[in-house]
């Protein structure tokens, strides 16, 4: 066996690919279920929390950037870790997939609010003033005249930490949770090849690249434009 | 009938004593016209009255409001005082009408055609009604600031605040802008203004108030007070613009 087709044994195996393709399948399919449980409840937490700062309490406040600082200090799956393998110490245990969505959700929630907090913080004062002189409330300014302008702003940074924290979803496999590289894993350690793993990496491309691609969209798209 | 009556206003930022107890009342379709140094209080005063700044003291009524009773509900109180802005302050993402429109429809609670109407009618008497699709960033800075004040009549308010309306606009902008504040006047509106356009004054204005240093120094007819002022600060000021 040369050194090439060693090398194609190894990683380009089509035996072992045609057995662990469903798995990668299957592994797929959760990535991005798990993917949108993250963007889902990280965003939604995120902006509320961002809607909740705008109303300038102060105590509040302080609680607030207290939890963000934290999420964006925590390496994501020192959280994970602490939930799936900590929590049952507390007589709490949580299946790997939740820990990985709220783990990921929160390190979610911290970088929008701040991203959706910067965007508020630029829409001049003015605005506020001119609506709220109309008669409209605090709640209505910030629902009709500032968030739509906060949230064109920041809807480049947005989509690229959304980016880079979804792809954290591969953290998941760690605690036990079959997904792309979860399913990849596996399949490396039943079939003592690597070729699993080429397949999960290809996966990753065909789920991310697109996105990535979007992202890039997305910049060009709003990046100028005010 | 008093539509603005303020008595003792104060307002500190911090340490800074900004307005030094200012009365100033304004009847019912009168033109009242501030001039004053640059901070002296003028857009602080205009913002107390409709409390978009919280006087530190005194007491304001409008059309029989009082607008620092905690029993007030201010957005309510608000659509009685149309302000307008240097810097016209329109939202940047609605047209021109989604601008005149949206208290109409959210505060007024009005269905949206009937606010459409209303929004057209205003918009038409700032002769704008051509423009009513544009976005404020299609628009020149003259019309911006006539969308503005469509934005303001819309609510059908007792009193109209102008913040040195026409001071961020071209020269050759600053005339339709007046011009729709005349006709505005003519229409019977109890108008405040805080400008320069002296010629305005002139020609507009029932009384003048000269503000300096938070107080009301001077007050009278356009003609006392540019003709014949009495105070040393008037004359000064006075004097000083007049070489522009
Ligand atoms: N939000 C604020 N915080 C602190 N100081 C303020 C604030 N707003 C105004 N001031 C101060 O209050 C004083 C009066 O300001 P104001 O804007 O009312 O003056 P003005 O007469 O409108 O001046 P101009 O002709 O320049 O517009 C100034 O010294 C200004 O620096
Ligand atoms: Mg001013």
């Amino acid at each position: 066996m040369t050194n090439w087709e060693r090398f194609v044994d190894s990683f380009f195996n089509a035996r072992v690919a045609a057995e662990y393709f469903p798995k990668i399948v299957e592994g797929f399919w959760l990535t991005i279920v798990l993917a949108a449980c993250i963007i889902v409840t990280g965003l939604a937490a995120g902006l509320g929390l961002a809607v909740i700062r705008a109303f300038g309490l102060r105590v509040v406040n302080l609680l607030i950037i207290f939890v963000v600082d934290l999420f964006r200090a925590l390496p994501p799956l020192v959280i994970i870790a602490l939930l799936y393998f900590g929590l049952p110490a507390a007589g709490l245990s949580m299946d790997g997939f939740v820990c990985a969505w709220i783990a990921l959700a929160a390190v979610l929630m911290a970088f929008s609010e701040e991203i959706f907090w910067a965007g508020i913080t630029a829409v001049p004062k003015g605005q506020w003033e001119a609506a709220r002189s109309t008669g409209l409330g605090f709640l209505q300014t910030l629902g009709y005249v500032v968030l739509p302008q906060a949230l064109r702003m920041t809807i480049p940074p947005l989509t690229n930490r959304t980016i880079a924290i979804t792809k954290g979803t591969a953290l998941a496999s760690v605690v036990a949770v079959p997904d792309i590289l979860g399913a990849a894993n596996a399949g490396v350690s039943f079939s003592f090849n690597p070729t699993p793993l080429t397949m999960g990496a290809a996966a990753y491309l065909v789920l991310f690249l697109p996105v990535v691609i979007f992202g890039r969209w997305v910049e060009t798209r709003f990046a100028w434009k005010r | 009938m008093a539509i603005v009556e303020a008595t003792g206003i104060h307002k500190h930022f911090g340490a800074l004593h900004v307005l030094k107890g200012v009365d100033l009342v304004v009847q019912e379709k009168e033109l009242v016209f501030v001039i004053g140094p640059s901070g002296s209080g003028k857009s602080t005063l205009l913002r107390c009255l409709n409390r978009l700044e919280e006087p530190s003291g005194g007491a304001i009524i409008v059309d029989g409001v009082d607008m620092l009773s905690p029993r007030t509900d201010i957005n309510k109180a608000r659509q009685r005082i149309g302000m307008v802005f240097q810097s016209f302050n329109l939202y940047p993402h609605m047209t021109a009408l989604g601008n005149v429109t949206l208290a109409l429809r959210k505060v007024l609670g009005l269905p949206k055609a009937e606010a459409e109407k209303r929004g057209q009618a205003a918009l038409d008497r700032v002769h704008l009604a051509d423009r009513a699709g544009h976005f404020p960033g299609q628009l020149s800075g003259g019309q911006q600031q006539r969308v503005a004040i469509a934005r303001a009549i819309a609510l059908e308010p007792r009193v109209m605040l102008f913040d040195e309306p026409t001071s961020a606009l071209d020269p050759e902008l600053v005339g339709g802008v007046l011009e729709a504040m005349r006709e505005l006047r003519q229409d019977g509106m109890t108008m405040v203004v805080v400008s320069h356009e002296m010629a305005f004054a002139r020609a507009a204005a029932d009384r003048v108030v000269f503000m300096a240093d938070g107080a009301i120094v001077e007050q009278g007819t356009p003609d006392e007070v540019f003709g014949n002022p009495q105070h040393e600060r008037t004359k000064a000021f006075i004097g000083q613009i007049g070489r522009h």
